[in-house]
């Protein structure tokens, strides 16, 4: 391909598919951390893609209604907060599915978003700002690419952060522990349905913080498109990511080159296929599972007592 | 230890009680009633609490559903491709799997019989034979889909419930490839479709109805798949499968065909809805069939708690609720998600009273040790 266009296009399209991994992973960053959490205690949560368009409708409503695009973050947390701890009071009822519930809580979350934001897809909303990164390259190219919104470092924080507190706190000891063996941490006089509420609400609290990225920033607007499937792949990405906090931000780095191929290809005039490589990141998700779903590392770090990889 | 079970069975079996399996289908229809009137009653709270009237609500979803001679025809209109695509959920659910990719197969089967028609429309092939040709390209794309996550579920240890949503994705995705680039009709300006089929290819209605066709097909694949999970061999083994895999492979049931076929059983349904709403409904394909038929189908199936035959009253109940809609958006002005939101909550409440299956003390047969 890259004989039949110019160096410089060429670059454009990476420097332009940089910024866009950068930009568009930070809602799945989001997501996957939560869903990390979840799954860390033990229990699969289908429904965080509910949370992520709830989030994003309550960011977008409460950054219009307070001018604070911050006040709107902190609401979509609570969004998600609120439909992930719901996910948790039912699941602890005996013979309920969680996966089940899972879509139940997509189906349920998406149409409270729609119903609830239907005024707020005309007005325009105060965005989060981005930090100019790139300014001194004096390439308006890379300083366009590296303008990073703060969340994604808040982000990069909170998945260090998850990581260190998995090692060495009890916190994080107990969760791995309820999640490997609840029969263990009975033993040990924890109570399981409590920390796997905990852990599923603030899963759900941070689904909704990556929702409210999506409406406050990049793309930048509430409408019912804004969401399509990143809360679901999320999923995905954290088996791919093998329930490893740090790696999950390599993953959702990957998963956001791959959804920033077609626009950035676009933005170098290839606008054939568009459609397709809109694709991209379902297919890589898809080739990701196949390829990790038999293999024996990701078997032996799988948390003992999650529904969805026996 | 094992006399006393003797005597207590026999004493159990003398005295009058109604047997377990009446007392087992009594509960399977209490408790999916009393969810949707809990539903029903929550939805009226959340109604309550922003201003509107319940009563109001819930005539209008009468009028609108059932009311008139039209509109009960709207509904059943909207029901067709509930039951097919609440088959294409079901089917994979008696074996063990949860395939939540009825709405990609839809997509993906309404774009192949379109695509396919295009050379035979031209070709002035006539619509007997058309038509036909159509329908199995529907339900192949849709088998092909949906039959290959269950392939990966079984050969390869993929989860089914999320390749399935991702081959969704995957499948509107190449829809909209298809629509906008190569079989894109240049005479569809703002919204990009194929080729219309043209008026002499539409399925009609069925006599002295609007109702298309695809109602009595559904109908009729409801009672086919009825009788194929309940009453032969391979509903049977499909259900040992479903109910404990490793059992049924130590048995030396064929598990990976089974669910190779039931999938795409499956998604054949689904292609087949799609079939129908480009053959009767649009004529053509376009954005227009990525209506959400394949989302409500899962809630369908759940709520006829995965029996083919339940299938066909409760699509009949979710075409209402969407055909309703519109009067209620227009009547207590409230936005079309409505519907959504009273969907969603039935869904969450179904499936949380899933917890209370043997637990309802009157449905329960008499335990031996209860009289102890």
């Amino acid at each position: 391909m890259s004989e039949t266009m110019p160096d410089s296009a060429l670059i454009t399209a990476l420097i332009a598919m940089l910024g866009g991994a950068i930009r568009v992973s930070t809602p799945f960053m989001f997501v996957a951390l939560g869903e990390c959490l979840t799954e860390k205690s033990g229990r699969i949560n289908l429904g965080l893609e509910g949370s992520l368009v709830l989030g994003a409708m309550v960011a977008y409503a409460g950054s219009f209604l307070t001018g604070n695009p911050w006040a709107g973050v902190f609401f979509a947390g609570c969004a998600g907060l609120v439909l992930g701890a719901l996910h948790g009071f039912i699941c602890k009822l005996p013979k309920v599915n969680d996966i089940a519930i899972g879509i139940a809580f997509m189906s349920f979350g998406t149409g409270l978003a729609f119903f609830f934001g239907k005024p707020y897809i005309q007005p325009q909303a105060p965005k989060l700002e981005a930090i100019h990164l790139g300014d001194w390259t004096g390439d308006p190219r890379l300083a366009q690419a590296l303008e990073v919104n703060p969340l994604f470092f808040v982000g990069v924080a909170l998945a260090v952060f998850m990581w260190w507190a998995f090692r060495n706190t009890r916190w994080g000891l107990v969760v791995r522990m309820t999640g490997d063996s609840a029969a263990a941490a009975k033993a040990m006089g924890v109570s399981v349905d409590l920390v796997r509420f905990i852990a599923t609400a603030i899963g759900g609290f941070m689904a909704g913080i990556g929702g409210a990225f999506l409406s406050l920033y990049y793309p930048g607007s509430w409408n019912q498109g804004l969401s399509s499937g990143q809360g679901l792949m999320a999923v995905a990405l954290v088996i791919f990511a093998r329930w490893g906090p740090l790696r999950c931000i390599l993953a959702a780095l990957l998963f956001g080159a791959a959804g920033a191929l077609g626009p950035s290809l676009q933005s170098v005039g290839i606008s054939q296929g568009y459609y397709f490589f809109n694709a991209a990141p379902y297919i890589l998700t898809l080739l990701i599972m196949i390829a990790s779903a038999r293999s024996k590392v990701a078997a032996r770090e799988a948390p003992g007592e999650l529904s969805i990889t026996k | 230890m094992a006399d006393m079970t003797v005597q207590s069975l026999s004493a159990a079996s003398i005295k009058r009680r109604p047997s377990v399996g009446t007392l087992k289908f009594a509960e399977s229809i209490f408790i999916p009633v009393a969810a949707l009137i809990a539903s029903a009653a929550l939805f009226s709270v959340f109604l309550l609490m922003l201003g509107k009237s319940p009563p109001m609500f819930f005539q209008l979803l009468w009028v609108g559903g059932f009311g008139s001679s039209f509109s009960f025809q709207n509904t059943l209109q909207r029901a067709a491709p509930l039951i097919l695509t609440g088959l294409a959920f079901a089917v994979p659910a008696r074996i063990g799997l949860t395939m939540i990719g009825g709405e990609g197969a839809l997509v993906l089967g309404g774009l192949s019989a379109a695509a396919i028609a295009i050379p035979l429309v031209k070709a002035g092939v006539p619509a007997f034979l058309t038509l036909p040709v159509m329908a199995m390209a529907g339900m192949l794309a849709g088998g092909l889909w949906i039959g290959f996550a269950g392939w990966l579920r079984h050969y390869r240890g993929v989860n089914e419930t999320i390749s399935s949503l991702l081959l969704s994705y995957i499948a509107i995705a190449t829809m909209n490839f298809f629509v906008e680039g190569m079989l894109r009709d240049p005479a569809s300006a703002n919204k990009p479709s194929t080729m219309p089929i043209g008026e002499a290819y539409r399925i009609g209605a069925i006599p002295g109805t609007q109702v298309h066709w695809g109602l009595a097909a559904g109908v009729i694949l409801a009672i086919a798949l009825h009788i194929l999970m309940t009453r032969t061999t391979f509903g049977f083994a499909a259900r040992v499968t479903g109910g404990n895999a490793r059992a049924a492979l130590a048995q030396g049931l064929p598990v990976g065909k089974l669910i190779v076929v039931c999938t795409m059983i499956a998604g054949a349904c689904a292609g087949l809805a799609g079939f129908y709403e480009v053959a009767a409904v649009h004529g053509q394909a376009n954005a227009s069939l990525v209506a959400g038929y394949g989302f409500t189908g899962i809630l369908v199936a759940f709520l006829a708690r995965q029996v083919p035959l339940a299938i066909i009253p409760v699509a009949v109940l979710f075409g209402a609720l969407s055909a309703a809609g519109g009067i209620i958006q227009r009547r207590m002005g409230m936005p079309d998600a409505t519907v959504l939101v009273l969907q969603g909550l039935i869904f969450v409440v179904l499936l949380t009273s899933e917890t209370f299956y043997g637990r309802i003390p009157f449905l329960q047969p008499k335990r031996a040790e209860d009289r102890t």
